[in-house]
């Protein structure tokens, strides 16, 4: 869950000055500051627990790509404000159903990061939703792209499902209510679900992540990593 | 034609029992989208309970030309003001 905002956090902040429109640009920091604030709460869980003294910050900048346990989606590169989009809503759609299942989690840390992250994450979904269905619905070329980026994007949502040893719930459940409310959005923006169920896996075990991870953690890294006592 | 979308002006209530007051104005695609745009652009610091947008078009203003008419004639009426009625304590706030 933590590496999921991690790298999702970061990609967003790529955007950061860029963004197509002044209100976009702030909104989407927003998102990212929500993402990083959950990171904090579940990598600083994480490293409590591994109980080796260390802390969110370790986990975050000391470890390489291949024990990064995020799913492939979120560490696709931003591309042009549509794939972004796309794969905000996506991941949201996921995110809302997932945070959802654990607030009922037995252990009440867990619990208490998801009931605290579900606020944030049910308006990152309705925002990323009406985008998407404003830009799917919008002009010929706005529709074009919404579905070029979906099928962009698409062969990255069966990993969301495939469940293994260290989930801490069970992902297969989560489907129904994911495609519920993404097949009602996409007819709503009048975009094609893609026929292939075809899905990339290799992200949340950590066996194999796509190369545009270890670029992003090289910048990302880059400052704690040369200068390890630097302080804010 | 203009590639922005249009103007909307934003109104935020603070608190219950105040009223909404201006703080600025954005851009968005329609009134929904001005109401994300105004809470992600206004209330990050949790000024707000309460959002109002209106289309900027929509606002009809005085003309700064008109003030002289409009206004002057208040200088003198000094008896509208309601400084000459005691207010007991206990009313707070008007």
């Amino acid at each position: 869950m933590g590496d999921n905002t991690l790298v999702l956090g970061q990609r967003l902040s790529e955007w950061c000055g860029h963004a197509p429109a002044l209100e976009e640009d702030i909104a989407m920091a927003n998102t990212a500051l929500d993402l990083i604030g959950q990171t904090q709460l579940w990598l600083g869980l994480a490293a409590e627990r591994k109980g080796q003294g260390h802390s969110a910050d370790d986990l975050a900048y000391h470890r390489d790509a291949w024990d990064f346990r995020n799913l492939l989606l979120v560490e696709q590169p931003n591309r042009d404000f549509g794939v972004t989009m796309m794969r905000q809503f996506l991941f949201d759609c996921w995110h809302l159903e997932a945070l959802k299942a654990l607030t009922a989690h037995a252990d009440a840390e867990i619990s208490a990061i998801a009931q605290k992250s579900v606020k944030e994450v049910t308006y990152h979904r309705e925002r990323s939703t009406d985008t998407v269905i404003a830009l799917g619905d919008g002009t010929e070329q706005s529709h074009k792209k919404m579905q070029a980026a979906l099928d962009r994007l698409w062969p990255y949502v069966g990993e969301m499902f495939t469940a293994d040893d260290d989930d801490l719930m069970d992902v297969a459940a989560l489907r129904p209510g994911f495609d519920a409310h993404v097949m009602a959005s996409l007819t709503e923006a009048t975009l094609t679900r893609p026929d292939s169920d075809f899905a990339h896996q290799g992200g949340k075990t950590g066996a194999r992540h796509s190369e545009h991870l270890g670029h992003m953690l090289a910048t990302m890294q880059s400052l704690p990593r040369s200068y390890p006592d630097a302080k804010w | 034609m203009s590639n922005e979308w249009p103007l909307y002006e934003v109104f935020i209530r603070g608190q219950h029992g105040l009223s909404h007051r201006h703080v600025g104005s954005l851009h968005a695609s329609d009134a929904e989208h001005a109401i994300q745009n105004a809470r992600d652009v206004y209330t990050r610091r949790k000024e707000g309970v309460s959002i109002w947008v209106v289309p900027a078009a929509q606002i009809t203003a005085s003309s700064p030309e008109d003030k002289g008419a409009l206004f002057d004639p208040a200088d003198d009426k000094v008896y509208r003001h309601p400084t000459f009625f005691d207010i007991p304590d206990d009313v707070g706030a008007m």
